[in-house]
């Protein structure tokens, strides 16, 4: 069990193999003290199929027991009575209740060994609260009076001062400060993170580390009910709850179990009038092979493992019903930025006006971008060398920044000239007059640019004298800043569009560069310009025909949007507002991510279907192997029946049941891993698992009770 | 002509004139169901006993108008009876015993038809007329109105309402049953089937014997009693009668007025939730059941078994020669597979793994066609089961037809399922285990001992369960047991069954439709019909194996 959540995940399916095929027979010993701690009648109730297993091995031990004082034969059955047959019996039925059970507390124990580490990080802390502090005067909590508390004892709305190598006493948000954080108890990610005040990156998480700086913190969770509180809870499954397709499978389950005790229960008076009564132990056996324990034994394992698999993606779903729900997702917003786009654009193409030379553009908007920090303007400085243009390291002038208002930015120099860059309005504005011819053209290229999805950034010039007097600048042409998308996207969204999910862009461009990345990145729709308000008009609207909807978000904006979502996960990186709003917490705040707990979400249901149409199937076999057995004495014509030739009814029916016991302790690893999953149509997934786990389930117990039997032959009395 | 080429031509005559009623028939019900107009003649009714045509009804007071008509109609058909008497028309026949009158009024309600006694010397015509004939009518339109609210429960949209009983009880009768037993009676007359109030004619036979021969208003009788599978003949020996069944040509008929109505109801059913896509697949899953049933009975008695059947050309003992083998066959498994019931052979005389198909079909839930209403509700319902497990292997939560099947309806459609085997399971056990009932199971009921005797008692419940109404005829059932055993079997087989149905139309008619996307399971494409087909064929060879094994399985493979 070397499964813990502090692990950096690399491509999420490479981590989810890895961690899969540690299932070994170590986890099975380990779960064999867990699995006869759920023999107690009053937990196995709790799942009607196996408890109706335990009655029955209860039930043949009484009777093998009591067989010896109650001589040979109480009844004069057809049926095999021998006492080594019920011993027989009754060992591998109660072999049966434990696999399923050991089942259940495999599934369990990887959670706790997440759980453990977690709790290991949640060690009481000294808290530095402060007690009384001018808030208007004194943000900063420098003359604050600080009492010494445990971290345990605060609560909703204290506040907190912490410092540089201090862990962070509780979940909270920052209201003063920077700091870079340590946050690898949680997230696993080893590099540190800024976390500051105001904004979306003002969330800390108790358990995780300040290594720089001083900040205050407002605590927003009250005790035991942190978010590594909620953790434990949710990877220990303390806190799991049936979902509503596990209810709905568990009544079919149960009903199938009804009928069968009916059917076996009516056996003994129809063959009393044949003289082919059956004796208790063989009648157990019988109902035991009918009822569906191979699915009614995996079921919760099944359950358990796919919130387990959704925690090795560093995914926390905050109830089962979120991750079913993704399974069900029929549209995905996913936001531009940062999902289907790197954050950043690149600097693509300098289109230069009639009359001004390549050259000449490339070193101005070059230039100009030398002491520009940010990604944009690093990419245009490397376009420019990348076509050869000469430019130099440095140049003396004064820097003039981006603002919202001017939406330009740009560069005075030491001899007067200047340079602009920015949106094309702005920048015309700031040239002051603009020939006609010149505004055409600029307007043609801007348009052309804007169609094909990227951003134009208009360049202009001033030259000395016209600077010092106020007179006109040079338009020198356009700038294309281009989004990239991120590669294999379009093949993922033509997966989901297989798998009957529609993809929705969201981004605050405007339609018509939205219109050109959608096509790029290949979703089927988008939202441009759109505000909060949008995003959840497009969730609603969506609802109201009957979609299920998943988004991610970070921003305490997005809050509303994430809780009306049927899916919203929040990035951990986000606000805590958000992170309360979602049902699913991404702990390494990655939005592609969606796609993959939408394939858990599937997987999980496809594992339960597979499981119950396989439980189901092999009735069949067991019903060959086992009527004739009941009635081959006293109708010897049904021997036609038991066309596998086994070797005797004592034999068939202990195969059986063995057959019966041994397949769950087989599936255990297929519960824990998951049926494959591929993004295909629904007709060739559904045609898949038929074959696999339909027509398998037909023939494989065929083979199975067979082989089972040519051992069981080779035992005396048998 | 040897069986099998008799047989391909009589299956292929009757797809050829089933095809052609298929779209008229199917859409015409479709119109019925949906329109808004009401005929004068329903105007009038409507008033006079207070409904408002255009209100519709819950889920709730739809099952209770028609548990409440149901009821009545017990009522009735019990009361006529006790006063046969007093009645005109009686043919001086005595009042109905007590049981016999609760297990006959029950039968003809529950559209099972199941007679415990021989029509011709027991019911005059104005019972038959007034009390049978009339439930032949109106229990078929209850079957029709049923299955008719789970469609559109189905095509609704966060809907309250499932329509109103009393509305579509009364345009199935004036409307489409009416109409159709008319026509159908008058080609039964052309046939030869007799038609007149002539009551017993005595004559005298060639031997110089005595005879008296009833006569009576058979065709009309005949024509509702396959139209609405109801099966409860005018003479004891049902479909075999001359005056009844005359010749191969009518036999051929009646096979087709026992198919008509439940086959194009999945017209109906996929023109109203306007996709007939979904209408063909289940008609396939239906036409494709009653093929392979009728086919393999053939073949079992054709083979027959022993010397005499051979000599013969197959198994003919029970089986009438101006119908052959084929003729008995395929009317027996369309008996069976729809809830008619009516014979015209002896089931008791078939071979027995041959006797023992006939079992399976009803076992199968009948729902290949199925009764009139019954077979639809019933096919949908292992549609829902189908697309349940099918739904979670495609990783969705399973959806029919834009409809989420949560908890609440796998709780209903599991009930569903569990009725009638329940029902059939614990009648034929407590034959035997109460030992005073065996006792007269054993002594008085059961004309073969052994195996044979067996599948007598299992062919009752399974009948009576399913609301088939045919027997192995070997059976006197006119005991007080049967009588009331097989009541009750009928009473809980109809309407504990109607009572899901209705539930459920309730809960799919609130739900939205959940728009069809690419990770949709199609419900319409060969993969979901084969699906469909397995899902009826494994839930009641699971279900019913070990019982078969005991009688005609043990029998059939000495």
């Amino acid at each position: 069990m070397s499964t813990t959540l502090i692990t950096p995940t690399g491509t999420p399916a490479a981590s989810t193999r890895k961690k899969s095929s540690a299932f070994s027979a170590r986890q099975l010993v380990a779960g064999l003290p867990g699995a006869f701690r759920k023999l107690d009648p009053r937990l196995m109730w709790r799942n009607p199929v196996m408890f109706v297993v335990e009655v029955g091995a209860a039930l043949t031990t009484v009777l093998a027991l009591a067989q010896p004082f109650l001589g040979e034969s109480t009844t004069s059955t057809a049926s095999p009575t021998s006492l080594a047959f019920i011993w027989a019996i009754a060992v591998w039925l109660w072999l049966t209740v434990l696999f399923a059970n050991m089942a259940e507390s495999v599934a369990e124990g990887r959670g706790k060994a997440q759980a453990k580490s977690l709790r290991d990080s949640r060690t009481s802390t000294m808290a530095n609260k402060v007690t009384s502090y001018d808030e208007a005067t004194d943000v900063g909590a420098e003359r604050a009076t600080i009492a010494q508390v445990a971290s345990a004892e605060l609560t909703l709305g204290d506040t907190v001062v912490v410092s540089a190598g201090e862990p962070i006493p509780g979940d909270g948000d920052i209201i003063w400060g920077i700091a870079s954080v340590d946050e690898s108890a949680i997230t696993g990610e080893s590099a540190p993170v800024v976390r500051e005040s105001g904004g979306d990156r003002s969330a800390v998480t108790g358990g995780t580390r300040v290594l720089s700086d001083r900040i205050v913190v407002r605590i927003t969770s009250r005790p035991g009910e942190t978010f590594v509180d909620r953790m434990i809870k949710l990877v220990e499954g303390a806190s799991r709850q049936k979902t509503p397709n596990e209810i709905a499978l568990n009544i079919l389950l149960a009903s199938l179990t009804i009928i069968f005790v009916i059917v076996v229960l009516i056996i003994n008076p129809i063959a009393d009038y044949s003289h082919a009564s059956q004796s208790i132990p063989v009648l157990v056996a019988l109902l035991v092979c009918l009822i569906p324990t191979t699915i009614g034994a995996l079921l919760s394992a099944i359950g358990i493992a796919g919130m387990d698999r959704l925690v090795q993606h560093n995914v926390l779903a905050m109830s089962g019903r979120a991750v079913e729900a993704a399974g069900d997702v029929t549209t995905l917003l996913l936001d531009k930025t940062g999902t289907i786009t790197y954050g950043n654009r690149r600097a693509a193409e300098f289109a230069a006006l009639t009359g001004v030379s390549m050259e000449r553009l490339a070193t101005a908007a070059a230039t100009s971008s030398l002491s520009d920090p940010t990604p944009e303007g690093k990419s245009i400085l490397d376009l420019a060398n990348e076509q050869g243009f000469a430019i130099p390291s440095s140049v003396e002038g004064t820097v003039v920044p981006f603002t919202a208002q001017t939406r330009m930015s740009g560069v005075d120099y030491a001899d007067g000239s200047q340079v602009r860059k920015g949106a094309g309005s702005m920048v015309a504005g700031w040239v002051g007059s603009l020939g006609s011819r010149e505004q055409q053209e600029l307007d043609e290229i801007v348009t052309r640019i804007s169609e094909a999805g990227g951003t134009p950034l208009v360049v202009a010039e001033r030259n000395a004298e016209a600077a010092a007097s106020g007179g006109a600048g040079q338009v020198l042409g356009v700038v294309y800043l281009k989004d990239i998308v991120k590669a294999g996207l379009a093949e993922r969204f033509a997966d989901l569009r297989r798998m009957g999910i529609r993809t929705v862009m969201i981004t605050g461009d405007n339609p018509l560069t939205a219109k050109a990345i959608a096509a790029e990145a290949g979703v089927d729709d988008f939202l441009a310009e759109a505000t909060p308000e949008d995003k959840m008009e497009l969730i609603k609207r969506e609802q109201q025909g009957g979609n299920l909807v998943a988004m991610t978000g970070d921003g305490t904006n997005d809050a509303p949007a994430l809780a009306q979502a049927d899916v919203g996960v929040a990035m951990n990186t986000g606000t805590s507002a958000a992170k309360e709003a979602g049902n699913m917490v991404d702990l390494d705040s990655d939005p592609t991510k969606l796609i993959d707990i939408v394939a858990i979400g599937k997987q999980l249901l496809i594992t339960r279907g597979s499981l119950t149409t396989f439980s189901i199937a092999n009735d069949v076999a067991k019903y060959f192997a086992i009527i004739p057995a009941m009635f081959v004495a006293s109708y010897p014509g049904l021997a036609a029946l038991n066309f596998m030739h086994l070797h005797s009814p004592a034999s068939a029916i202990l195969s059986a049941v063995v057959f019966n016991a041994l397949i769950i302790l087989v599936l255990i690893p297929l519960a824990l891993r998951g049926v494959k999953y591929r993004a295909t149509s629904v007709s060739s997934i559904l045609g898949r698992n038929l074959w696999i786990y339909g027509a398998g389930g037909l023939i494989a117990p065929f083979i199975g009770i067979k082989v089972i039997d040519l051992v069981i032959s080779l035992i005396p009395g048998f | 002509m040897s069986n099998s080429w008799l047989f391909i031509l009589q299956v292929a005559t009757l797809t050829l004139v089933l095809g052609l009623i298929y779209r008229p028939l199917g859409d015409y019900m479709a119109r019925v169901y949906t329109g808004r107009k009401n005929l004068a003649l329903e105007r009038g009714f409507y008033r006079l006993v207070g409904v408002n045509a255009s209100s519709e009804q819950t889920w709730s007071v739809y099952l209770r108008s028609v548990l409440a008509f149901s009821a009545i109609g017990v009522l009735l058909v019990y009361l006529v009876q006790r006063i046969q008497e007093i009645l005109p028309y009686s043919l001086g026949l005595p009042p109905v015993e007590q049981s016999l009158a609760w297990n006959t009024a029950i039968s003809f309600v529950t559209n099972t038809n199941w007679q415990s006694y021989s029509p011709e010397l027991t019911m005059g015509y104005t019972v038959q007329l007034v009390g049978l004939a009339v439930q032949n009518f109106v229990s078929a339109a209850v079957g029709i109105a049923v299955a008719i609210a789970l469609i559109r429960g189905l095509a609704a949209r966060r809907s309250r309402t499932i329509g109103n009983f009393w509305v579509d009880l009364t345009r199935g009768v004036v409307r489409i049953l009416l109409p159709l037993s008319l026509v159908a009676a008058v080609v039964l007359i052309i046939g030869g089937v007799i038609q007149n109030f002539s009551g017993f004619q005595h004559v005298a036979t060639l031997t110089g014997g005595a005879q008296s021969i009833p006569g009576g208003p058979v065709a009309s009788q005949e024509a509702i009693k396959l139209l609405g599978t109801n099966g409860g003949g005018f003479f004891n020996v049902n479909s075999a009668h001359p005056f009844e069944n005359p010749n191969a040509w009518t036999n051929l008929f009646e096979i087709v007025l026992m198919l008509a109505i439940p086959f194009s109801l999945a017209r109906t059913f996929g023109r109203m939730v306007n996709d007939h896509r979904q209408g063909y697949a289940i008609l396939s899953v239906m036409g494709i059941i009653w093929i392979v049933s009728a086919s393999l009975l053939t073949l079992l008695e054709s083979l027959g078994n022993g010397t005499a059947s051979q000599l013969a050309g197959g198994a003919m003992e029970g089986k009438e020669t101006r119908f052959g083998i084929v003729g008995s066959t395929i009317f027996g498994s369309t008996s069976t597979l729809t809830s008619t019931g009516a014979v015209n052979s002896m089931h008791d005389s078939f071979t027995s793994l041959g006797g023992g198909l006939a079992m399976v079909n009803m076992m199968l839930g009948e729902v290949a066609p199925g009764g009139v209403g019954a077979g639809i509700y019933g096919i949908l319902i292992m549609a829902i089961i189908a697309v349940f497990v099918a739904g979670l292997m495609v990783g969705r939560t399973p959806e029919y037809l834009g409809k989420k099947i949560g908890a609440r309806e796998i709780k209903l459609a599991s009930l569903y399922i569990l009725t009638t085997p329940t029902i059939v399971l614990a009648g034929t056990a407590l034959s035997f285990a109460i030992p005073a009932v065996r006792e007269s199971v054993v002594g008085t009921s059961m004309a073969n001992s052994g195996l044979h005797g067996y599948s007598e008692v299992l062919y009752a419940f399974t009948s009576a369960g399913n609301n088939n109404g045919s027997a192995f005829a070997g059976i006197t059932a006119n005991t007080p047991w049967f009588n009331t055993a097989l009541g009750v079997a009928m009473l809980l087989g109809r309407f504990l069954p109607i009572v899901f149905v209705l539930a459920l139309a309730g809960s799919f008619a609130a739900q939205d439709k959940i728009p069809t996307t690419a990770g949709t399971l199609p419900t319409h494409r060969p993969q979901f019909i084969g699906l469909l087909i397995g899902t009826v064929v494994i839930v009641s060879a699971l279900t019913y194996l070990p019982v078969l094994a005991l009688g005609p399985l043990a029998e059939g493979l000495k």
